[in-house]
Order: C-alpha cells, then sequence, then structure tokens
C-alpha cells in the first residue's frame, strides 16, 4: 500500500510539523505502508497548464506521479485568506480530473482561528468529491494554540491524528477489498 | 455529400483507424519492433481493403509508445499497397505543421492512391508535441485555428493569397501538386464536448467525432449541437458528413470479446494516459447504450445500427489494434467485419 502525504504550503511551519506526526504514527503502527511526504516548499512547481500529468518534467512531474501512484493520499494543508492555499489547489490543477479515482483522500487542517472550520468542509471536500476520492470525512483540525516550539501540546490533537492514520488505512483496505470482490465478478 | 465523397446510398460508410501506439502486449509483456508495428499497419490497411471496408486512418502523436508521428509516409506507402480503400488521417495535428506542407503531401498522396486520400484534422489531445516540433502551447487554440482556415483555402483555391500570425504571408502561391479532382475531403476532428463540435459547425466542414466512452446518447448532444451551428452559419447539414470514431473489438460471444479486450484497452490507457479503464465503466460497454462496439458480431451489428439511428451518421471508424493486441487477433477482426458486420450494416443503413 502506498500512501503519500501533501504538506500543501510553501510558508509557516505548523502544517509540516502536524504532517510529521502523520509521518511517524504512519511508521510506527503501519511498516508495511510505503510511506513518501510530499512538503511543498522542498519542490519547485510550475503552475497548471493543462497537459496531461505524465508529460510534466522535473519536480512536477515527480510530484503529480509520485501522487497518481498512490493508493491514499494525506492532505495537510493551512488556511489562507478562509480558503486553501493556491499552491495545493496547484496540485489538484495539475492532475487528471478523476484523479483520486480509487484512492482514499484525508485532510489534516491547520489555522489561525477557530472560524476556518469550515473552510475544509465546504471548500476542500468539493474539490476531492468532483475528482472522485474516498474521502475519510472526519479531519483533523488544528489549531494555533495546539502548537509550541514546533511539537504538538495537546494530547487531544494527538489521538486524533493517530485516528486518521488508521481510518486512512482501515478505508484503503475495505475499498480494496470491495472492489477486488466487485471486480473478481466481472467476466473480464 | 459527394464533395466530401460520400454517397449515401451506399449506406453508412465503416472504416479502420489506428493511432499507430506501439505498446507491449499486456498479455505477454512483449513488444513488437517499431519496423514490424508499421508493416502491420500497412498489411492492416491491404487487409481492410481486401475485406471491402471502406476507410483506413492513420494518425499521429509524438509521444512515447507510438510509432507512426511520420503517418503520411505511413499513409504513402498504405497508398501505393491499397487498391479502392479510401484513406486518410487520424488525425494531423494542423496546429503544429505547415499547411502548405500537409496539403502537398495528401495532394501527393490522393495522386499515388488515384483519388482516394482525405485529412482528419485535429488539436492534439497531448501537448509534448509543441516544445518538439517548435511551437508555444499557449497558442493551442490560435494555431490550430489559424492553421485549419488556411488549410481550407489551400484546397478551395488555385492561386493563394493569404496572410496570418503564425507563418510568412503566401502571394500569388500556387501550392502544387493538385489532387486528383482538384480537392480533397477535409474533416475537423472533434473532441466529445458541443462547445468543440460547434467549432466545425461555424466552418461548415465535416467533423470526425470521437465517442470513446459512455453512452451514445450524449453524443447526439454534441452531433445536433454541430447540425444546428452549421445551418445557424448558412449551411445545409444536409451536405455535411459526420463520422465518428470509437473502440472495436468483435469475438464469438460478447463475454468473450470483453474478456479478451479488457487488458489491451487498461494497459494501453495506463501507458499512454497514465489512468487504466476501470472495470465497472468497462461492464457497461456490454450495454447495446454504450457507445464502445465491443461484442459479438450480432451485438456489435445492434449497436451500430442503434447510433446509426440516434446520430444519422455517415462513416464510422474503429479502433481495434490499440494497446498492443496481436496482428491474428486483427485479422481475425476484418474477417468479421467483412463477411457479417458490413453486408448487415449496409442492408439496414442504404438510403
Amino acid at each position: 500500500m502506498k500512501i503519500v502525504g501533501i504538506s500543501g504550503s510553501i510558508v509557516g511551519s505548523k502544517t509540516r510539523t502536524a504532517m510529521n506526526y502523520i509521518s511517524k504514527e504512519m511508521l510506527d503502527q503501519y511498516p508495511e505502508v510505503e510511506f513518501t511526504l510530499i512538503d511543498l516548499v522542498d519542490y519547485n512547481l510550475q503552475f497548471s497548464d493543462g497537459r496531461n500529468y505524465l508529460e510534466y518534467e522535473g519536480h512536477t512531474g515527480y510530484v503529480t506521479k509520485t501522487i497518481m501512484e498512490a493508493d491514499a493520499i494525506v492532505i495537510g494543508t493551512p488556511i489562507f485568506q478562509a480558503s486553501i492555499p493556491a499552491t495545493l489547489k496547484n496540485i489538484f490543477d495539475l492532475l487528471p480530473t478523476n484523479a483520486f479515482r480509487d484512492k482514499v483522500v484525508s485532510m489534516l487542517v491547520t489555522a489561525g482561528s477557530p472560524k476556518h472550520y469550515l473552510v475544509a468542509e465546504q471548500q476542500l471536500k468539493p474539490i476531492l468529491s468532483y475528482m472522485k476520492g474516498q474521502i475519510v470525512q472526519t479531519f483533523v483540525f488544528i489549531e494555533e494554540k495546539d502548537f509550541h516550539n514546533k511539537e504538538i501540546v495537546n494530547d487531544d490533537v494527538i489521538f486524533r491524528i493517530e485516528r486518521l492514520v488508521e481510518d486512512t488505512v482501515l478505508l484503503v483496505e475495505t475499498y480494496t477489498k470491495i472492489r477486488e470482490e466487485k471486480e473478481a465478478k466481472y467476466d473480464f | 455529400m459527394e464533395k466530401y465523397r460520400i454517397d449515401p446510398s451506399k449506406g453508412l460508410e465503416f472504416g479502420i483507424y489506428t493511432l499507430g501506439d506501439h505498446i507491449p502486449n499486456p498479455n505477454t509483456g512483449k513488444r513488437i519492433s517499431a519496423k514490424q508495428r508499421i508493416n502491420e499497419i500497412i498489411e492492416l490497411a491491404k487487409l481492410a481493403d481486401q475485406a471491402g471496408i471502406d476507410f483506413f486512418s492513420v494518425g499521429e502523436s509524438h509521444q512515447n509508445y507510438f510509432t507512426t508521428q511520420a503517418h503520411t509516409v505511413v499513409l504513402s506507402a498504405i497508398a501505393q499497397a491499397t487498391q479502392k480503400i479510401k484513406i486518410g488521417s487520424s488525425s494531423t495535428i494542423i496546429s503544429t505543421s505547415d499547411p502548405v506542407r500537409v496539403y502537398e503531401d495528401f495532394a501527393t498522396i490522393d495522386l499515388i492512391s488515384d483519388g482516394r486520400a482525405e485529412i482528419i484534422a485535429g488539436r492534439a489531445s497531448r501537448v509534448g508535441l509543441y516544445q518538439l516540433l517548435g511551437y508555444n502551447l499557449s497558442d493551442y487554440e490560435a494555431l490550430f485555428e489559424e492553421k485549419f482556415n488556411l488549410l481550407l483555402k489551400l484546397n478551395e483555391e488555385e492561386i493563394v493569397n493569404w496572410s496570418g500570425n503564425f507563418r510568412e504571408p503566401l502571394k500569388d502561391a500556387e501550392i502544387l501538386p493538385r489532387p486528383k479532382n482538384g480537392s480533397l475531403p477535409i474533416w475537423r476532428a472533434v473532441g466529445g464536448t458541443p462547445a468543440s463540435a460547434m467549432k466545425a459547425g461555424y466552418s461548415g466542414v465535416p467533423m470526425m467525432l470521437a465517442a470513446l466512452g459512455g453512452p451514445a446518447s450524449i453524443f447526439k448532444n454534441t452531433i445536433d449541437a454541430y447540425r444546428e451551428v452549421a445551418k445557424g452559419s448558412g449551411f445545409d447539414p444536409a451536405t455535411l458528413p459526420v463520422g465518428t470514431t470509437g473502440f472495436f473489438f468483435a469475438a464469438e460471444t460478447t463475454q468473450e470479446a470483453m474478456r479478451e479486450m479488457y487488458p489491451y484497452i487498461n494497459e494501453g490507457m495506463k501507458l499512454t494516459n497514465g489512468q487504466g479503464f476501470p472495470k465497472q465503466a468497462f461492464a457497461q460497454a456490454a450495454d447495446k447504450r454504450s457507445v464502445i462496439n465491443v461484442g459479438s458480431p450480432q451485438e456489435i451489428i445492434e449497436k451500430i445500427l442503434y447510433q446509426h439511428e440516434l446520430f444519422d451518421h455517415q462513416r464510422y471508424i474503429a479502433q481495434m489494434d490499440f494497446g498492443g493486441m496481436p496482428f491474428d487477433k486483427l485479422m481475425k477482426n476484418i474477417e468479421i467485419m467483412g463477411t457479417e458486420i458490413l453486408p448487415a450494416i449496409r442492408k439496414y443503413t442504404i438510403k
């Protein structure tokens, strides 16, 4: 099973800090999972120009192909100006319309204010549904006060991260099983 | 319709097209050489000619897993190897070529083939060729419109005066040689959406519509939009041929056809497009209302007749060699086309 984590911003540290917890939890609990963390700050990505994802080269090609090969994506995003950052939206724009077909997608959101809680619900989920993702409905929402010195200091958040990782892996297993059973019934 | 060499009294035309893909056979993992693939395409055209199939075309794709980038050269070999079958491109990417050179090539193929050549001009579904051939992708739309219109003009006028943005002007230019009968059928290749079809309608040119999957009824909307716009632009839709293109595979039974075809489509799509063909969607192809012509010969006849009832189109062209399909299966399909499918389709679509 391949799972890709995306840290969706090129500024700030909170989303990356939280994604490190996801990464560690994956490694500790599910060593069989091949987990790759893509922090967008480490890559120089071009804007989408509408080409097929296979045709991008360099960093952009690496990121699109790595995401497309995954069984699940854990999207980590901060909230900027009451929405997801442009860097994350560009990732979606770089991919085919049905890029998340047969993939599980889960979300982790960091925000400076609790007023941003519904952004994931109202802006991120519709994108993931449109791209045919199987969404882990419950996302982890983390506020500024939950961080201190690049660590998470609220145990409740840590428990929620553990559950998010567990749900992501479990849903991949579940959907894979359902799909295999269904496909076995086809006579081709 | 005569202008486009279509005779409705002979019924729906049936053709074969290839994109010239060069993909390993998914069942063996082995890939034939480019030389063998090109020779087999030429051989396939010969067999299609002998089986009485109406049309055979070759497309250009400038990317990995393809082998007919120089599609006019392949078509020229086919022109020499065949007798009666009409031949064309599917498609010629006019955006990244000089229309003058394209017209010279096809006029020459028309002479070699004794008046059988046609052009289907498209915009390319992939964009790697823009850089490869020295064009700017941001001119995607403008390049096509300008070059396609110039191509049409070269076809209509013997002495051409023209100026545009993407090449030097033509002053009293004579484009030689001329095709056998003075002009060629030139079609506009169209993706599935009405918006794309309407562009063909505005210029009153024949439309070749890609119908790769889904219910046939959605493509009817596209064809209706094309005809309405053509009419609104002062053209008579009754004089404008419509063609459709799509996947094809026949075997003794529908189950057998689906079982044999699926790995080729699925693996081929993965390699050329980056995503496979979902089984759930392919399972729906067994339904008569699906536009994918896979099944027993009888099932396919019913599908094509159903599509003809919906579309009232003049030509259907079949893609059956995609994804590394071995040549013996292609030969078998040509035989089924010639002996079972064509006679039935002609019988029921003659006007």
